[in-house]
């Protein structure tokens, strides 16, 4: 099984845009969007959901105040500061470490289990995908990231498919870590920005870190060509295979505005050619051929 | 007044927003950048940095000379952050979110606090702006802990602009809870107006005011506006694409520092934000 996950480390530089433009090009993989955070994968590929889970995840601290003495010593432990003035859990603060559940000298505190989004197994025009919804201000997005990847990779076996195109989130924190663990290959998508720059650093050296080889692309290139080929010498002396560049391109927003790929939406669009050499450079060392 | 700024969607003007508004407010205001994954003020601020400090989380260090293996430590454990085998205990420190309960729980006092660093916080000024980041260490997951702390530097009474990370989850919601007022910055694409809805969502359950700035504003379509309008958030500003703008920012450059005559515009967006802050 092949995994080639997207990330950026800076948000907004094409991720999505890319991966769906990749699912134009690859045949038997499935799709995954492990951005559960702010998923948009689904806004190009339209899903029909087949399967809906709850993500079930965590604890919540409840206090029954029908129990409660407010002798405050859940206040004393508590280290987020949850537990407000009336001896209520702001549930928007509670870490669900349960120290407070488990010292209650009157056993006054609930510890529900936490539903914090869903998951889908879905069609598409371009095969199967699995996605999700982290509820609004919900934790635990590594633990949905990695749900969301571990049935991509079911879905994948049970089909007799050999790739996976997960689209990942941005940043370096917890959801990215939990999307890079075993994934065959990360592709970094940049831009020529100080911004880019900076934050693909950071992320390259995340991808380091976890041993999972980097390969690098710029979209936007042409809005500073110093910065691009900058980013390229950089790729190239750290080792990683430098993919190519895509033009700053208003198709990239008129394809997503229509619900298509670029690739769909004007195949001869100089950024569809550009998207289409990267595809090659990426299928070809992660050793899988485009179309049959 | 805590203004934050926040998107959904990452890549919408953010630190734009932040760094213009904070310049063109100048004397007495603050800008924190709580984007501790990836921080990026600064390249468009270039402060001079004072002072560095380390970050670091409280987790269990076992003296194994005290420790019967008890195994209590590991039941309260909600994060599996520390387990018995056979005749070892285990700290996991990677996963502990330093919530004390083993130390607090073990009956031999065995368990005392050692520290896994989250990161650094600088602190510095340009001009009368002062200016204060933090880095998350590469390879830590946990975020919200470092933004809490960059957000310690708040001083009441003036004017702190804080530049939020994108999403919806815990770093976000650590970034704007308490804030005064928390300033959106979208883009009117599919994606944009998606995520705009989740952000608006986590604004919501916080009960905090908020308005919108809408960036490259000609390029998509109109259902931002709409949405705008049937969720009543005002739209507080514009920024029509504008090519010279993209390649400033790609430098590093300030929106002010190419086109000043928007200084005027930032000092009129932030006298709407203090009205409906009120």
């Amino acid at each position: 099984m092949k995994e080639l996950v997207i990330i950026s480390g800076k948000g907004g530089t094409g991720k999505t845009s890319i991966l769906a433009a990749f699912a134009s090009l690859a045949e038997d993989k499935v799709l995954c969007d492990a951005d559960v955070d702010a998923a948009d994968l689904h806004l190009i590929m339209n899903p029909t959901v087949k399967e809906r889970h709850d993500f079930q995840s965590g604890h919540e601290a409840i206090i029954d105040s029908e129990k409660c003495t407010q002798c405050g010593l859940c206040r004393d432990l508590c280290r987020w500061n949850a537990v407000r003035e009336d001896f209520t859990i702001d549930p928007l603060d509670c870490e669900g470490c349960g120290v407070c559940v488990y010292f209650c000298p009157e056993r006054a505190i609930d510890f529900p289990i936490k539903t914090c989004g869903e998951w889908y197994v879905s069609e598409t025009r371009f095969g199967p995908m699995v996605h999700a919804r982290l509820g609004i201000a919900e934790e635990n997005s590594g633990k949905l990231v990695t749900q969301v990847r571990q049935e991509a990779r079911k879905l994948a076996e049970a089909n007799g498919f050999q790739l996976i195109l997960t689209d990942g989130p941005p940043g370096i924190g917890c959801p990215v870590i939990a999307s890079l663990g075993g994934a065959k290959v990360v592709l970094i998508v940049t831009e020529p920005t100080v911004s880019g720059r900076h934050d693909m650093e950071r992320v390259a050296q995340l991808a380091d870190f976890f041993r999972v080889p980097v390969m690098v692309c710029v979209n936007k290139a042409d809005l500073n060509a110093d910065a691009t080929s900058d980013i390229q010498r950089f790729s190239e002396g750290k080792g990683y295979a430098f993919l190519g560049t895509i033009p700053f391109d208003p198709v990239f927003t008129k394809a997503m505005v229509a619900g298509k790929t670029i690739l769909e939406y004007d195949n001869h669009s100089e950024a569809a050619e550009a998207v289409r050499k990267i595809w090659q450079g990426l299928a070809g060392s992660m050793e899988f051929h485009e179309g049959r | 007044m805590i203004i934050s700024i926040a998107s959904g969607k990452g890549g919408t003007g953010k630190t734009t927003v932040a760094t213009n508004l904070a310049i063109s407010l100048g004397k007495g205001v603050q800008l924190l950048d709580c984007d501790v994954e990836e921080p990026n003020a600064h390249l468009f601020i270039n402060p001079v940095f004072e002072k560095r400090s380390v970050v670091a989380a409280s987790v269990p260090e076992v003296d194994e000379e005290k420790c019967t293996l008890c195994g209590k430590c590991s039941e309260i454990c909600q994060f599996k952050a520390i387990v018995v085998i056979g005749n070892t205990v285990l700290p996991f420190q990677e996963l502990c979110h330093s919530c004390g309960g083993c130390m607090e729980v073990c009956p031999e006092k065995a368990i005392r606090e050692g520290e896994r660093v989250l990161g650094i916080i600088e602190a510095g000024h340009r001009g009368d702006l002062e200016f204060v980041h933090g880095r998350l260490r590469v390879g830590e997951a946990m975020s919200p802990p470092l933004i809490r702390k960059v957000r310690s530097f708040t001083k009441p009474g003036g004017i702190t602009i804080i530049d939020a990370p994108p999403g919806t989850s815990c770093p976000v919601i650590a970034s704007i809870k308490g804030a005064d007022f928390v300033l959106l910055v979208t883009e009117p694409t599919p994606f944009g107006l998606h995520d705009l809805k989740l952000a608006v969502g986590a604004v919501r359950i916080l009960g905090i005011p908020c308005g919108l700035v809408v960036n490259r504003s000609d390029m998509g379509d109109d259902r931002v506006w709409e949405y705008a309008k049937e969720e009543n958030v005002p739209i507080l500003m514009e920024i029509p694409f504008d090519r010279r703008i993209a390649e400033a920012y790609s430098r590093g450059q300030l929106l002010l520092e190419v086109m000043p005559e928007w200084k005027e515009k930032f000092l009129q967006l932030y006298e709407r934000i203090t009205e409906l802050a009120k």
